[in-house]
């Protein structure tokens, strides 16, 4: 009986329909006027609080649109360097927050290099980056079947220009959101 | 046309002219139109039918000289057609071969635009020898093509000691009349291989990464331009596509039998190996996803790959069979190790690694034993190119203050000498087959990245692509 009594009193727990905000509506579609708070059908001693739904502005984006403005800052490196420096720490940091936030995302951490250095030597750099990155990211919590690396050397710069103010710009550690 | 037969058991090189039909050819000027063809092909096994007697020494000199202490000075005129309509392939014929031999820098090559005093002759019996003496020629090209049927060409070609008035080479070729550059490529390979024991590269290929097509990458990320493979001559012309999958297609290396390209593309979404069958349309995948895999280069015998992976965590080397199996790793390091390339005899790997803290060029054998670095004057020594014997030579882009030039260390002496000198950019140096010559990409046009070729003293720089940018050459045998 007690047993019984256990199983009935988890069933009756299960649906919380306050606490699970209704499913937010596809990401596709455009997101519909906020409705108008329910009408309450009479005077009531205490009012209760009317249930808010708000839309989430990130994790209702599609992928192209996410990844075209994306939350993720991405990490900056040094000449043939693949350390962190405190500002590339502090912004794996702030993407490791949202990760943990929106955690079905999957994301695919790309390692940039400049266009100094052979372009055949690049493609290692590149995977050095990200492995450091990688590597960041799973020391601050994210899990790392979550993550993947992928060096593009100095494939796909930035800027393509051919000078400091680029080259500091495609030295870089590039978040792309590849599920979620 | 007195030209004897060398004796058939000549010494040496002559043995192989047998075949060649030099003296064979005087017979068959006799017979011109009638039965060149056949009088060739049975050449071989049969003896020339009787001639009279020649006053002429009993052999051929076929290493045309030029005045002592100057290389020999060689006319190329057009070729004749001998039906209407291949003026533009006879035209085409002088100028590729003109081109070829220069290429070389084996012969002094009189330029084309001096001959017009001298009378085109339409049969070799007519050659004018005394002009093209009086022109300071020593060798003189004489050719004709003409139509065999509607899609297919004849081409015949001597070469005339204009001294002597002899033949020393004459051959016939027939085939598509589509592909006229290819029958001037090969009789300038036989030209060399016969007056210098030189192996040409007239009919080599360069095969390279290029953004041509201006395609995008589709994808997350906008606006990422594809880079396909791409072939053409070693003249950069007849440029063919060989990748179409658009997405990034980077570092293609020829498989030493010139029939395969080895290359590193994204098309799954990250690194990985393939192997492209050019001839077949066929593609091979060795490492097929085994962790990310780029920048494969064959052993010189083919049988193996060297490449660079990710598989064990940080980017090392590893050596596998051509098929993929008995993969061995061979670097171990936690720095980068990467652009490998293998000693003419493959036993040893010579490789990218800044283990010591800048990037350097180290020789490990390919057994992983008996490591060293050969680079030590440079900041930054990058994507070293082991030269074919007999030269004992590793070119490689090193770093000239902002950008980076083109070396060659000597592996005998240790001395490094600079070929190229700070024209923009220069990298991924590539040697030819004969060692004689460096393919490599650069911006010193102003216009992108282009393919470029140089004598291995860093002399006759040649653009090669125009279209695009044109990254890592590499130069087929």
């Amino acid at each position: 009986m007690v047993v019984l009594a256990l199983v009935g009193a988890c069933a009756k727990k299960k649906p919380v329909p306050v606490a699970r905000a209704a499913p937010p509506p596809a990401a596709t579609e455009p997101a519909p006027p906020a409705p108008a708070p329910p009408r309450p059908a009479e005077r009531v001693e205490e009012s209760i609080p009317v249930p808010e739904i708000t839309e989430d502005a990130i994790g209702n984006r599609s992928l192209e649109d996410l990844n075209r403005d994306s939350p993720f800052r991405p990490a900056f490196f040094a000449l043939d360097s693949s350390d962190l420096d405190d500002a590339g720490r502090a912004i794996v940091s702030a993407n490791a927050d949202i990760m943990k936030k929106y955690a079905s995302w999957v994301v695919t951490i790309e390692g940039h290099c400049d266009e100094r250095g052979t372009a055949e030597y690049n493609l290692a750099l590149g995977e050095r980056r990200a492995i450091v990155v990688k590597a960041y990211l799973v020391s601050l919590g994210v899990a790392s079947d979550r993550l993947r690396t992928v060096s593009y050397g100095k494939e796909f710069p930035f800027d393509p220009g051919h000078a400091e103010t680029a080259w500091s710009k495609n030295r870089r550690a590039h978040f792309v959101i590849t599920s979620k | 046309m007195n030209a004897q037969l060398p004796t058939p058991n000549s010494q040496d090189g002559r043995a192989r002219l047998n075949s060649l039909g030099v003296g064979r050819w005087a017979l068959g000027i006799v017979l011109a139109g009638l039965g060149v063809v056949a009088v060739l092909a049975q050449a071989p096994q049969t003896p020339p039918p009787a001639e009279p007697t020649s006053q002429q020494p009993s052999e051929i000199q076929l290493v045309i000289s030029g005045e002592p202490g100057t290389p020999p000075r060689f006319a190329v005129p057009d070729f004749v057609a001998l039906s209407p309509d291949v003026a533009d392939i006879a035209k085409t014929l002088g100028q590729v071969l003109w081109d070829d031999l220069n290429f070389e820098r084996e012969f002094y090559m009189i330029p084309r635009d001096t001959y017009s005093t001298i009378p085109p002759a339409r049969t070799p019996e007519s050659v004018p020898f005394a002009a093209w003496r009086e022109l300071g020629a020593d060798a003189v090209v004489f050719g004709t093509v003409q139509k065999t049927d509607a899609n297919n060409v004849r081409v015949q070609v001597r070469l005339f000691n204009v001294r002597s008035r002899q033949s020393v080479f004459a051959k016939e070729y027939t085939g598509s009349a589509a592909t006229p550059r290819l029958y001037a490529h090969t009789v300038s390979d036989e030209i060399h291989q016969l007056q210098r024991a030189l192996r040409g590269v007239a009919r080599t290929k360069l095969t390279f990464a290029s953004d041509r097509n201006r395609e995008k990458v589709a994808g997350p990320v906008q606006n990422r331009d594809v880079k396909e493979v791409y072939i053409e001559d070693y003249d950069g012309e007849n440029a063919r596509r060989v990748t179409t999958n658009r997405q990034l297609n980077i570092t293609p290396t020829w498989a030493p039998d010139a029939r395969g390209i080895a290359y590193t593309s994204y098309r799954r979404g990250y690194p990985d190996i393939f192997i492209a069958l050019i001839y077949q349309g066929l593609q091979e995948t060795p490492t097929n996803g085994l962790g990310q895999n780029w920048l494969p280069m064959f052993s010189p015998d083919g049988t193996r790959i060297c490449f660079t992976s990710n598989r064990d965590g940080n980017p090392e080397l590893y050596v596998m069979n051509r098929d993929g199996s008995n993969v061995r790793r061979i670097t171990n390091n936690p720095a980068i190790d990467t652009t490998p390339t293998w000693s003419p005899n493959g036993t040893q790997i010579a490789f990218t690694s800044d283990r010591a803290g800048t990037p350097q060029i180290y020789i490990v054998g390919v057994d992983g034993l008996n490591l060293r670095r050969i680079t030590t004057n440079d900041s930054w020594a990058d994507r070293p190119t082991w030269a074919p014997a007999p030269f004992n030579e590793i070119a490689y882009a090193g770093r000239t203050g902002p950008a980076f030039d083109i070396k060659v260390f000597d592996l005998a002496s240790g001395e490094t000498r600079q070929i190229t000198f700070g024209e923009g950019s220069n990298e991924s140096p590539a040697f030819s087959p004969n060692g004689r010559h460096i393919a490599f990409a650069s911006t010193r046009s102003g216009r992108g990245t282009q393919i470029y070729t140089m004598g291995r003293d860093g002399k006759n720089v040649r653009q090669v692509t125009r279209d695009g940018n044109n990254y890592t050459p590499s130069w087929s045998n």
